[in-house]
């Protein structure tokens, strides 16, 4: 852990989303305010800054953490993953591809958070069971989907990662018949 | 992004309405590239913090902000003397103050204001801020509001604490329950429960003097306020702010951000929004708040928690020969909503099942919490919740199967109820042979193991509330569209996306007439500058109305590109067609011009391209005082099966499948209409497990829990698989035929789930949420050979007053009270044009 003079601002260094960057911040400020306020990545989120809704995770050299709770001395020199870290000049991430296509987002609020948590599942385990996904996802809460086009978007994003030619179910697009 | 022509099926000739696309603003929304408010900084900002009462119900002796002021990084304090102008979402109940002036009636109500350098700054601030309380007895429940020994929380309303009671009755309910066969009486209670946007509400303020401000000794700086805010509702905080701030409303400019989640919860000017706005303007800095999760819970204006008795009469079909059904709303500390909410528990009864006589009677208690006031079915699926669990227990006495009795007995469509809603379209028939034959109703209900169960229950809501909410006569849906020569098209409209996809539903409308690609549209939205007035996205309005309004704009402005073309061709108008981003002469397909070469010619003749399209809805038949909630342009309906497994030892249950079907008319687009429909299957399912907006303490006012942690709802663990079925029975009202999705498809979900239970264990719990207690309770009395219920016990004496007598429209009433149309015969008064809200809201306080 890193630790400053008392008083001092902390200097910190983060991979952001690739890139080498370095903040010199108040020793209690959280990743969420750092990413927000000092880096300007809005993207991420938060809902209750107490560590109880997952809207504000990010990724830590791949793994899902709530950046409300984590302490950027805590994380120096690893690697954040943010929503904006997703795109590349390629495109969009298969995972917001399918997001997008399924309407996975309604509002929004929740969703790099919940596209992040889908990433590091997706990446560790590229054929993931329904209740895996379930699983995985059981710690980020939203309001508007409940959850079902969510699921349907990993599931959709998964098998394109693995290079099937994958299309939404129809029931899925129109409903059941 | 897919483009439409490479997608899904079209019907009808229609190339985008009824298409699977992705939103239009699915990329931003996946990309982290949308910009909610707390997302919004300014240069010089300062961020803002509230100092909340920590009792419930006090005069406030002193605020002394000394300290705070001479804090160093502060820049201003606000007390409520500050902002003395009191304001309100309903011109009838004006009750509410930026600051507390003179009494906090809540443990939340905010008392004074900091802005400062940072939110740290401004928060030690206001710890530094001393008030003197002078506590007053607090009203925690109901029955203490009707107690005239507590103290009084408002000087308003219908008498002590009842903030309003009203009584109605259509037809004679007593002969029509005296002809019955089965009389059915119930006592039910609905728990409140809150919104819980993901996103706290955050507003940020900016002001601009005017270059001549400044010169001292002249009044207040005049300038231009900027306000950004996660509202459903910009229009309404636009007036609000200019009440309240006394600046015209000419010089506020109002912008909505995107909704991190609204559910009814940003429906309400807050008190906040006026706050920073203030702060702005006496500081001439941007002002920012984000309020904390628990200052959300303190917003509320959700679900109020409902006691409801229900008596119907049957006959042995299971036909209704009259209802009499009795709501009592824990409204918490201010009106909000309240009147209308009242209003609605006794509104929507009529709409699924012909009731020939029925007498509602509704009070709403003011007590010591946050407000309730709209979420999602707003004041309707806590009687729709007692109603169809009412049906299943008279289907039972009756022994009738109550799916078979529920479709024997359907409102037509294209009638007019006992209450006078004007029904167009009306799929429920359909709804209900959806799911009971996906569910296999037939061969499963009653016949499952012990422990398993099947419940049965319909709903119908409002596609957009008939009347405004100020009385005016007004378009409730503006739209303006702009075409350039370079063959853009631009919509502009006041509605706000809250989720919903509600600016999907722009561009694909405006897409469908003009023949272009959706994604080639710019939709400016929820700007009271830039856009014209759409009401604001609550009461599930947005699709019907603004589609219509667009639909307007769109075919005025083909209109204009027709004539140009077809003179150019030297061809008649009906040749001209419009599809792909061409425009083809249709008898002679070979002939097209890009979509873009139509504009310019339009543009040459015509001059700047710009068209307007706007939607009042049809004025409905009814014309006595209440009247005026409940009329809508088209209602929704939907039925659904809930399948349960129920723990019989400790009572835990278990939702294992939904099956529902929703009349949604046409789904302008059936990926995000069955979005609306999931996720009001979740909101649902939530209220009937396990969400609970509650408070403890002797007096039943400091509240539970007010984080996300302890307050419960469902993650993905508790979610149920679900089977949508999109039912389209095209209302003439609707834009396309279309209704609404975004509530409708929450009503039958508590209910089916209660009944459902029933089924697994034979015991009634007559109360939602349904927790493993409730059920245990239940169980146990079950097991004594007592009545197997758990459930409220009688509701509380009240005077109701005299009902107003509407005749209906089976005894030849034409829509007004036996006593208004006493009146007119002698030439006097006039009829209450629209009563209820709208009346309400024309300056007569009721």
């Amino acid at each position: 852990m890193l630790r400053a003079p008392a008083g001092e601002p902390l200097q910190v260094r983060l991979q952001v989303n690739g890139e080498p960057r370095v903040v010199s911040i108040p020793v209690h400020k959280t990743l969420l305010e750092v990413l927000r306020e000092d880096l300007g990545l809005t993207g991420t989120k938060h809902g209750c800054e107490l560590g109880e809704c997952g809207t504000c995770t990010v990724l830590i050299d791949g793994e899902p953490v709530l950046s409300c709770l984590a302490l950027p001395a805590a994380v120096q020199g690893r690697g954040v993953t943010t929503v904006e870290g997703l795109e590349t000049a390629e495109g969009l991430h298969p995972l917001q591809q399918a997001f997008a296509e399924l309407g996975a987002a309604q509002c929004g609020y929740c969703t790099p958070a919940f596209l992040l948590t889908a990433k590091a599942l997706l990446d560790e385990e590229p054929a993931p069971s329904r209740q895996a996904i379930v699983d995985a996802l059981g710690g980020n809460l939203c309001r508007c989907t409940g959850y079902l086009k969510i699921y349907e978007a990993v599931e959709l994003a998964a098998a394109r990662m693995r290079g099937e030619d994958a299309e939404p179910a129809w029931e899925t697009l129109y409903g059941e018949s | 992004m897919a483009k439409a022509e490479t997608m899904g099926p079209a019907s009808g000739g229609l190339r985008v309405v009824g298409r699977a696309l992705p939103k239009v603003d699915a990329v931003a929304k996946v990309t982290g590239r949308t910009k909610f408010a707390d997302d919004l900084f300014l240069p010089r900002m300062l961020h803002c913090k509230m100092l909340r009462s920590t009792t419930p119900h006090a005069s406030i002796v002193s605020i002394d902000t000394s300290r705070a002021e001479a804090h160093p990084g502060v820049h201003a304090v606000l007390v409520g003397a500050d902002l003395p102008i009191p304001y309100g979402i309903l011109p009838v109940s004006q009750d509410e103050h930026a600051l507390c002036p003179h009494k906090v009636r809540f443990i939340g109500d905010p008392v004074a204001a900091v802005a400062a350098i940072d939110e740290e700054t401004a928060w030690e601030a206001c710890g530094l801020i001393e008030v003197v309380y002078d506590v007053l007895e607090p009203v925690g429940s109901i029955e203490d509001a009707l107690d005239a020994d507590d103290p009084q929380i408002h000087l308003y309303g219908d008498g002590h604490n009842v903030h309003k009671a009203v009584a109605l009755e259509f037809g004679d309910v007593e002969a029509g329950l005296a002809e019955a066969e089965l009389v059915q009486e119930d006592v039910f209670f609905y728990e409140g429960s809150t919104h819980l946007p993901m996103e706290q509400h955050a507003a940020l303020a900016d002001w601009r003097p005017d270059p001549a401000a400044g010169a001292p000794g002249n009044g207040p700086p005049a300038g231009r306020l900027t306000v950004w805010t996660a509202s459903q509702t910009p229009h309404y905080v636009h007036r609000a702010l200019a009440q309240v701030l006394g600046l015209p409303a000419a010089r506020i400019r109002v912008i909505a951000t995107p909704n991190g989640g609204g559910f009814g919860g940003k429906s309400d000017p807050f008190n906040h929004e006026i706050v920073v706005a203030e702060l702005a303007r006496r500081t001439g800095r941007p002002v920012k708040i984000c309020l904390t999760r628990e200052e959300v819970f303190y917003c509320h204006r959700g679900r109020h928690p409902v006691l409801m008795w229900m008596k119907t009469g049957f006959r042995k079909d299971g036909s209704i020969t009259g209802m009499h059904f009795r709501s009592f709303l824990d409204g918490g500390g201010y009106g909000s909503y309240g009147v209308a909410s009242t209003y609605y528990t006794g509104a929507l009864q009529t709409t699924t099942y012909p009731v020939p006589a029925y007498r509602f009677e509704g009070l709403r208690a003011f007590t010591n919490k946050p407000p309730c006031g709209p979420k999602r079915g707003h004041g309707t699926p806590q009687p729709r919740f007692a109603l169809e669990v009412h049906l299943d227990k008279a289907a039972e006495r009756l022994g009738l199967d109550p799916a078979e009795m529920r479709l024997s007995h359907l409102v037509a469509a294209e009638s007019v109820t006992a209450n006078y809603l004007k029904i167009g379209s009306m799929g429920l028939g359909a709804c209900i042979e959806k799911v009971v034959v996906a569910s296999g109703w037939k061969r499963r209900f009653r016949k499952l193991p012990e422990g398993k169960g099947l419940g049965l229950a319909c709903g119908s809501y409002i596609s957009g509330a008939g009347l405004p909410i100020y009385w005016n006569n007004m378009p409730h849906s503006g739209v303006q569209l702009k075409l350039d020569r370079g063959g853009g098209v631009t919509v502009f409209c006041g509605s706000i996306e809250i989720g919903q996809g509600s600016d999907s539903v722009l561009a694909y409308v405006v897409a469908e007439v003009l023949g272009v690609d959706p994604f080639e549209i710019e939709v400016v939205t929820a700007d009271t500058s830039l856009t014209p007035v759409d009401l604001g996205s609550y009461s599930s309005r947005v699709t019907l109305m603004t589609g219509n309004a667009a639909l307007q704009a769109a075919e005025r402005a083909r209109e204009l590109l027709v004539q140009a073309v077809s003179e150019e061709w030297e061809v008649s108008g009906v040749r001209v067609a419009f599809a792909e981003g061409r425009v083809f002469d249709v008898e002679d397909p070979e002939r097209s011009i890009p979509f873009a070469d139509a504009v310019v010619l339009a543009e040459g003749k015509f001059g700047t391209l710009g068209t307007v399209g706007s939607y009042t809805p049809p004025r409905s038949p009814g014309r006595y005082r209440g009247a005026g909630v409940g009329p809508s342009p088209a209602y929704s309906y939907a039925a659904a099966v809930a399948e349960v497994t129920v723990d019989l030892e400790t009572g835990e249950m278990k939702v294992d499948e939904i099956w529902i079907a929703h009349d949604i008319g046409r789904a302008i687009n059936p990926v995000v209409a069955i979005g609306q429909v999931e996720g009001s299957v979740y909101m649902g399912l939530g209220e009937a497990l396990m969400e609970e907006m509650t408070y403890r303490g002797n007096r039943n006012v400091v509240h539970h829990h007010p984080s996300l942690l302890e307050y419960k709802s469902p993650t993905t663990h508790e979610m149920c698989r679900i089977h949508t079925f999109l039912v389209e029975d095209p209302d003439p009202n609707g834009p396309f035929g279309a209704k609404e999705v975004g509530q409708g498809p929450l009503l039958p979900i508590p209910p089916a789930i209660v009944n459902a239970v029933y089924d697994a264990v034979g015991a009634r719990v007559d109360e939602v949420p349904v927790t493993p207690q409730k059920i245990l309770a239940a169980l146990k009395r079950k097991a004594k050979g007592e009545a197997p219920r758990e459930g409220p016990g009688p509701v509380p004496e009240f005077d109701w007053p005299a009902p107003i007598r509407v005749p209906t429209p089976w005894e030849g009433g034409d829509g007004r009270a036996l006593e208004e149309a006493r009146e007119m015969g002698r030439g006097g008064v006039r009829a209450g044009a629209g009563g209820g809200v709208g009346a309400v809201t024309g300056g007569k306080p009721v």
